[in-house]
């Protein structure tokens, strides 16, 4: 149920500005991997390059190749909806669907898309897919009520059940704790534990402790000033860049020496 | 040295100088009085000592609110009295016209006015009634089913015409070279005299049908003119409160553009495009002009729009204020015409409550 992703050369533009420069970045299946560094260093659209959620931003264009196992998300005949269903997403605000219940947020994937499935089917889903995410022992006697009903945490745990229900091989998360207490936090962290198992989660997240605490590789992108393009600046094993980085603004950065 | 303590009933330091909540009923109460005062020695009208009684209230409320509360507080007592005084003039056309429409109408309306045409109700029957040897006869039945009919019509037209303009400018255009120039002629739209939509619709069927066709669906594309910028506006406005957050979302479950409106934006938004929509409705249920060009006048009941002349409430109420059905005893058709107006004003009305509560059925629900 998991890939791999295989980024070469990849630049991201916003019109003529370059935003992300040169990333080369190889991520292993079933493994989290999460990218850390200042606010405004092209993680967050260096992730969305990845299942092609920045082609909603207007002017945003990509040079370079996105490989799932072997296949270029940017070849060309390639559907951007097909690469989203094979290549999920979670959000830094929790985003439920306000007009539907519980059940229909977690069946929206399917629901969306017109495609039929049976009560049965349909209630094993959305029972497989809440406790994968850790929430149906929360939610199992109220599924009919709204989403926004929830907590935010609870949220943000509807949104990851809604994401694993369309059965996608990576999961992206784009800061998905920022808008969270520490309690709902340390829920999504046990939950991207495990989803390692089934999945290939990528995380961006603002929070080091949280990056060391959750994730296999950790990617550091850094900027060299305003109005310069954002660039990957290494990406070794977590233990590695939390102990004993290679490049020198990564060990600043890690312990805090700047950002 | 002993240490006196001094136990005072006192006004608290918090509020000093501070007028009492019942100062302002004081000032309004002898305002009152002093102008009925100064109108009784010049002659009294109660428009005049309304006036009066405003403006002395309002100088008043503000030299008592300086003396005792300083500049600042006076000067929001006077902004406070200003914005009252505008609500209350606003107020008074819309209490007006109510209660004028409700005094001479109501004695014309019962159930078989609702239910009876003009058929045969001739100069001699309102002369007999006139006499007061009969009860008014004749009815609004046909000109309510027209008006049903032609708002119907122009519903039908220009619902999906105004949705799905919102939909392309709100959706697909971003603000491009043909999103900006719709933008432009739907304002200008916006701003057609209604009987020019009228000449409008009358011409263009001219040309389909030949010269001096007149039937309801004319005057429902003369109505749908007029409102679809209504609709496309209100829409719009809809269609972009709606978080972008809910689109990302469901483009990262895999769901094509087409069908992320159709199933969370639209549903998302329904509440208020719902109630702009029926505001819409109840903007143009009143337009005269324009249906006395396209649809005609008749006396009875004709439920095909396109055929024949067809009658409206608009244009029902013109018809019997200006050529009254007995022209020596005009006093019949005057009643039909304030108990129809009444009718319109409540059909506008319920149209509004409609709107609200619309809004509320599909609002998205937040229990828990």
């Amino acid at each position: 149920m998991s890939k791999r992703i295989d980024v070469t050369d990849l630049n991201v533009y916003y019109g003529n500005f370059l935003a992300v420069e040169d990333v080369n970045i190889s991520i292993e299946p079933k493994t989290v991997t999460a990218f850390i560094g200042p606010s405004g260093c092209g993680k967050s659209t260096f992730l969305r390059t990845l299942n092609r959620m920045h082609e909603v931003i207007p002017g945003a264009r990509v040079e370079g190749k996105v490989m799932l196992d072997g296949d270029n998300l940017y070849g060309s005949g390639v559907d951007p909806v097909t690469v989203r269903s094979h290549i999920g997403m979670v959000f830094q605000r929790p985003n439920p669907f306000p007009t539907m219940s519980i059940r229909d947020n977690v069946l929206a994937g399917i629901k969306l898309n017109n495609k039929r499935i049976s009560k049965a089917d349909a209630d094993d889903l959305v029972e497989s897919s809440l406790q994968g995410a850790n929430l149906w022992n929360e939610v199992k006697d109220r599924l009919d009520k709204p989403g926004s009903g929830l907590s935010g945490g609870q949220q943000q745990r509807l949104c990851i059940a809604r994401t694993i229900a369309v059965k996608p091989e990576v999961i992206l998360m784009d800061e998905p704790c920022s808008a969270l207490d520490p309690i709902s936090t340390l829920a999504i962290e046990d939950l991207i534990n495990e989803l390692k198992n089934d999945y290939t989660v990528v995380i961006v997240t603002h929070n080091m402790q949280q990056a060391a605490r959750v994730s296999d590789k950790t990617a550091f992108f850094n900027i060299a000033g305003t109005g310069k393009p954002g660039k990957l600046i290494e990406y070794e094993d977590t233990a590695i860049i939390f102990s004993n980085p290679s490049v020198k603004a990564t060990e600043d950065y890690v312990s805090g020496r700047f950002g | 040295m002993t240490v006196t303590t001094e136990v005072r009933s006192r006004r608290s330091a918090l509020t000093r100088n501070k007028l009492p909540n019942w100062a302002p009923w004081a000032v309004a109460a002898g305002a009152l009085v002093v102008s009925a005062a100064l109108l009784a020695l010049a002659g009294f009208n109660v428009w005049g000592w309304a006036v009066l009684a405003a403006v002395l209230f309002v100088a008043a409320n503000w030299a008592v609110s300086f003396a005792v509360e300083g500049a600042r507080k006076a000067a929001d007592r006077f902004a406070t009295s200003l914005m009252f005084g505008a609500f209350i003039v606003a107020l008074v056309p819309l209490v007006s016209v109510i209660w004028t429409v409700l005094a001479n109408g109501i004695a014309g309306f019962s159930l078989d006015f609702l239910t009876s045409d003009m058929q045969g109700v001739r100069g001699r029957v309102d002369n007999a009634t006139a006499a007061g040897e009969s009860p008014l006869m004749g009815g609004i039945a046909h000109a309510l089913a027209g008006t049903f009919l032609i708002t119907l019509w122009a519903s039908i037209i220009s619902i999906p015409i105004g949705l799905l303009t919102a939909i392309y400018l709100v959706e697909y255009g971003r603000g491009g070279r043909l999103s900006r120039a719709i933008t432009f002629f739907v304002d200008v739209m916006t701003g057609i005299p209604s009987i020019v939509a009228g000449l409008f619709a009358a011409g263009l069927f001219a040309v389909i049908a030949g010269p001096g066709f007149k039937a309801g669906i004319v005057g429902a594309v003369a109505l749908s003119v007029l409102m679809i910028p209504v609709v496309v506006r209100s829409s719009e406005e809809m269609l972009k409160i709606v978080p972008n957050e809910l689109r990302e979302a469901s483009y990262a479950l895999g769901v094509r553009k087409w069908r992320t409106i159709v199933k969370v934006v639209i549903p998302t938004a329904i509440s208020g495009i719902a109630s702009g929509v029926t505001i819409a409705i109840a903007r143009v249920i009143g337009e005269t002009a324009p249906l006395i060009v396209t649809a005609g006048f008749v006396t009875r009941m004709n439920t095909n729009v396109f055929s024949d002349w067809m009658a409206s409430l608009p244009a029902f109420i013109y018809y019997q204020i200006l050529n009254p059905t007995s022209p020596t005893n005009p006093e019949p058709s005057t009643l039909r015409a304030w108990a129809a107006a009444l009718v319109l004003i409540v059909l506008v009305m319920l149209l509004n409550l409609g709107a609200r509560l619309i809004a509320r059925i599909f609002a998205p629900k937040t229990g828990r």
